[in-house]
Parts: C-alpha cells; structure tokens; sequence
C-alpha cells in the first residue's frame, strides 16, 4: 500500500489527508524532515504559499523534499502547493521547490471577495469538475514538457483570453483550486494513478 | 460560476488553518508579520491593549489604514467591524478586505442583533465562548469561529476557558440521545439543525481559531493541543519587545505543538513578553467578553 505524505505546516491539509484516506491509500501528515522518510508521493496543500515556504526553509525540509521530487516522486500542490512548485513565481523571491517550469501569479483573480467556484472541464477526467479558486493563482507561461489539463475563461474575470489552471509535467501535477473543499475525489484519484503500480 | 458562496467563505478559514493572524496597525508592521510567517493580518488602528488603554467608543479603523496595509502585504487582510454594525462591514467589503471580524474588541453598535452576516460576498469570523454562542454566530453567517478569551491582556486563562466550555458543550452534545436535541438547542440557544449537525460530525462546522490573550510560543501551542486549528495574536506581538522573533516562535509553535524540544528551543531568547493584566483586576462592565449576545 502507498504511503501519501501530506505536507502539514499550514493550510487545508486535513482535507487532502481525508480525501486520499477515503480512496484507501496511507497517509502521513508531514511537520518534520524526518516525517519524509518513506512516503511514496507528497501532496503540497492549500493554504500561504509564503508561510509554507518560509517554515520549510527554518525547518530544513525544503530541500530534501526538492530531491525527492525530482528523484521522480509523484507530487501534487493545489493553489499554494501550486505556487511553491512553480519555478518563477511574478513579483516575488519567496522560498519555493521550483521543479514546475511554469511561471505563476499569486491573487491573480483579486481578493476573496473575487474568489469563485465553477464547473471545469480538466482532461483526462470524464465530465467536469466543481472548481473551487480562492484567492486562486494563475499560470501564465509554461514550458515545452508541461501537459495543460485545464484552462478558464477570463472575460468572466475582468480579463481576456483563456489562462491555465491545471497541469501535468512528468511526476508533477498541480492546480490553481481546490479538489479537496468538494466531495469529488476523482482527481486525487487521477493523482495516486500516478504512482508506480 | 458562482461567488460568495459559505464553500469559498469557509474554504479561505480552511486555508488559514495551523497558522497564526496577527493585529497589525501600519503597513511596516504588516511586512513584519509577513515576513515572520503571518498566515494573515488584521488591520487595526489600535491593538487591544491601546485600545483597554484608551478607554472610550472603539470603532472601525480609518479606511486609509486598511487600505495601506492592503497594500503592503500579500497575504489576505481582515479587519473588525463593530458588533451589529452592518454599514462598517459593508464599507470593509467595498475596501475588498479578504475576512471581517465582528468583534467584541470594539464597541457593539447593537445591544439585540449580530449582522447578518449571510448577505455578504466577503466573509466573517466572530467570537465565542461557548458552543451556543457559536452556532447562533454560524446561523448568522460566520464562516470562522474563535474563542473571545480576554482581548489585550496577554493572560490566556479567558482563550482557555472558553475553548474548554466549546468542547465540553460539544462532548456533551455528541453524547446526548437523539430525541434530547432539541431541548439542548433551546438551552443553549442555537439552531436544532446545526447542533444535529455538530452531533453528526462531532466538531464544529467550521474553522475554530484561538484569540484573547494569546502571548507567548508555549500559549499559542496550549490552545493548538487544546484542538483550536490556529492562533490569532493581538496585542502579543506589537507589544513585546523583538515582535519579529516572537512572531516567528509562535508560527513555529503553531505548526509543531507537540515537540517540546523544539518548543524549548524556539522560546529562548524573545526578549520582553509584553505586560499582562490579572482578570479579576478588570471591572466586569469593561471585560471585553461580555460583549455579544
């Protein structure tokens, strides 16, 4: 059985920690750089991108868990896992795994009174899913090896255009909002499929 | 799409979870606490402790304040409205501030009725100190729920209480027979179908942080052990005397409770805690908890 570790300095981890256990795979909460010993894929939740950054960094964690990644573990980060993934991150030198070659603008929707929640079309996944984006990043420039799983319109937020909002390079999956706030675990699914069998 | 929904209210709670709000009054302040790893700031005009000191009507802060410090940081921005006072809250919702606090800390403008905190896009935390006050806060609205304890004192024992009489309302709720409910709910004076639901899930349905007196590494771990899911800290921080160092103590304590090795290391060394009151020494009619109903 696969041990999920998810990281849990701050923000909506206990949410990813219950969706994954309700797909039956283990999972470990991880607050130390010993917690890291042995898990199988990570999960970077939701939450401050510069406070989880921060406490990885003072908790020597930041770069053990960057040689995992890029030793090939599967990692998933929504919203601020997202950000911290990122290897560019507008406007800001925060601390950051960088293994992601996209580049990423934080709040890019606004506040949270701009925060929203609509169905999402994100491929590979058979219909679409309620897409939850609170004070949500964007993606906006990927690199050749990154897979874009789904976009939003923008004329609906003040802007123009479609921008990216998911996505697959490699080991790496990540996605400006929020599976773990909904009851549909299909693309937490799609994610421990990722996992070697 | 859809916005102002209780998900995207509740969900930005969520995302605040295992970290630490703290009360800041210029935009210097705020950078601090961002730096220090604030998972978000309240902007105030005064914290707590000036507030008690200054004695008098406490109201809203000047927008301008707010704005600057919206401005200075990336993290989100919550300000505090008066109890009641529902044309405050709509003007910190025109300002775009990420989070409200209905807050006992300022003077209520209404002696009957909360806001009603439902018909707002952006959303709100208030106070409690028992699990009635609580879910009569939630009917109204509240996205986000944290103990009143004693605001400006630097004394936990008020957050302690009031966290202790939330889960004990809660145990003995659980442990009550189905048919019992109802009469509880009228006892404690909060909804039958939230206390269902708090039965059913054996928590409260939404995020329940920890405020009033929050001082130190070692308090801010006591409330997360207790089972809030985060801290805030008023008065705590600006009110010391290295507020960057303890600022990034109690991140760190909020995040590792459970070690004390590494609760000891990171308690060396802050500098002055700032002063504390003793709560019997404040007049019952100037007790900040009292203000709510």
């Amino acid at each position: 059985m696969a041990l999920v570790g998810v990281l849990a300095l701050q923000g909506a981890f206990r949410e990813h920690t219950a969706a994954v256990s309700r797909l039956g795979a283990d999972v470990r909460e991880l607050r130390q750089r010993k917690h890291l010993d042995g898990i199988d894929a990570l999960i970077l939740p939701g939450g401050e991108s510069t406070v989880m950054g921060k406490l990885l960094t003072e908790l020597d964690m930041l770069e053990p868990v960057r040689q995992r990644i890029a030793a090939g573990m599967p990692v998933y980060g929504s919203c601020a896992g997202l950000i911290l993934l990122c290897e560019t991150i507008e406007e800001s030198d925060q601390p950051r795994i960088g293994l992601l070659h996209a580049s990423v603008r934080r709040n890019a929707f606004g506040r949270q009174v701009d925060s929203f929640e609509t169905d999402l079309a994100v491929k590979g996944l058979d219909a679409p899913l309620r897409a939850v984006f609170i004070r949500a990043p964007l993606i906006t420039a990927v690199g050749p090896d990154v897979d874009v799983l789904a976009r939003v319109d923008m004329a609906a937020h003040g802007g123009e255009g479609e921008r990216i909002v998911a996505v697959r390079q490699g080991n790496i999956l990540a996605t400006s909002f929020h599976p773990e706030l909904t009851p549909d675990t299909r693309l937490h699914s799609a994610f421990l499929d990722m996992l070697p069998a | 799409m859809e916005q102002g929904t209780l998900r995207l209210k509740t969900g930005l709670a969520e995302m605040l979870k295992g970290g630490v709000i703290m009360d800041v009054t210029t935009p210097e302040q705020a950078k601090i606490a961002q730096d220090a790893g604030a998972c978000a700031v309240m902007a105030l005009e005064r914290v707590p402790a000036d507030i008690r000191a200054a004695g008098g009507v406490a109201r809203m802060a000047d927008p301008t304040i707010v704005e600057r410090i919206m401005k200075a940081v990336t993290i989100p921005v919550m300000a505090k409205a008066r109890i009641g006072h529902f044309v405050e809250a709509r003007i910190l919702e025109a300002l775009g501030v990420d989070y409200i606090d209905e807050s006992e800390v300022l003077t209520p403008a209404d002696d009957k009725h909360h806001i009603n905190k439902r018909d707002f896009t952006v959303p709100f935390v208030c106070g409690c100190r028992n699990l009635g006050e609580a879910l009569r806060r939630i009917a109204e609205g509240a996205a986000m729920i944290r103990t009143k304890g004693e605001p400006g004192t630097g004394n936990v024992i008020e957050a302690v209480r009031h966290c202790r009489q939330v889960l004990d309302d809660i145990r003995r709720l659980c442990a009550l027979p189905e048919d019992e409910v109802a009469n509880y709910a009228k006892e404690i004076g909060a909804p039958l179908e939230i206390c269902l639901l708090v039965r059913k899930e054996g928590r409260l349905p939404v995020v329940n942080f920890a405020a009033g007196g929050i001082a130190t590494p070692a308090d801010a771990a006591l409330m997360m052990q207790l089972g809030c899911d985060g801290v805030f800290v008023g008065s705590g921080i600006f009110k010391s005397g290295d507020p960057a160092k303890r600022a990034r103590a109690i991140v760190q304590a909020v995040t590792n409770y459970n070690d004390y090795k590494l609760l000891a290391e990171i308690s060396k060394d802050l500098g002055e805690p700032m002063v504390g009151i003793e709560i019997s020494a404040i007049p019952s009619a100037e007790r900040m908890q009292e203000r709510g109903w």
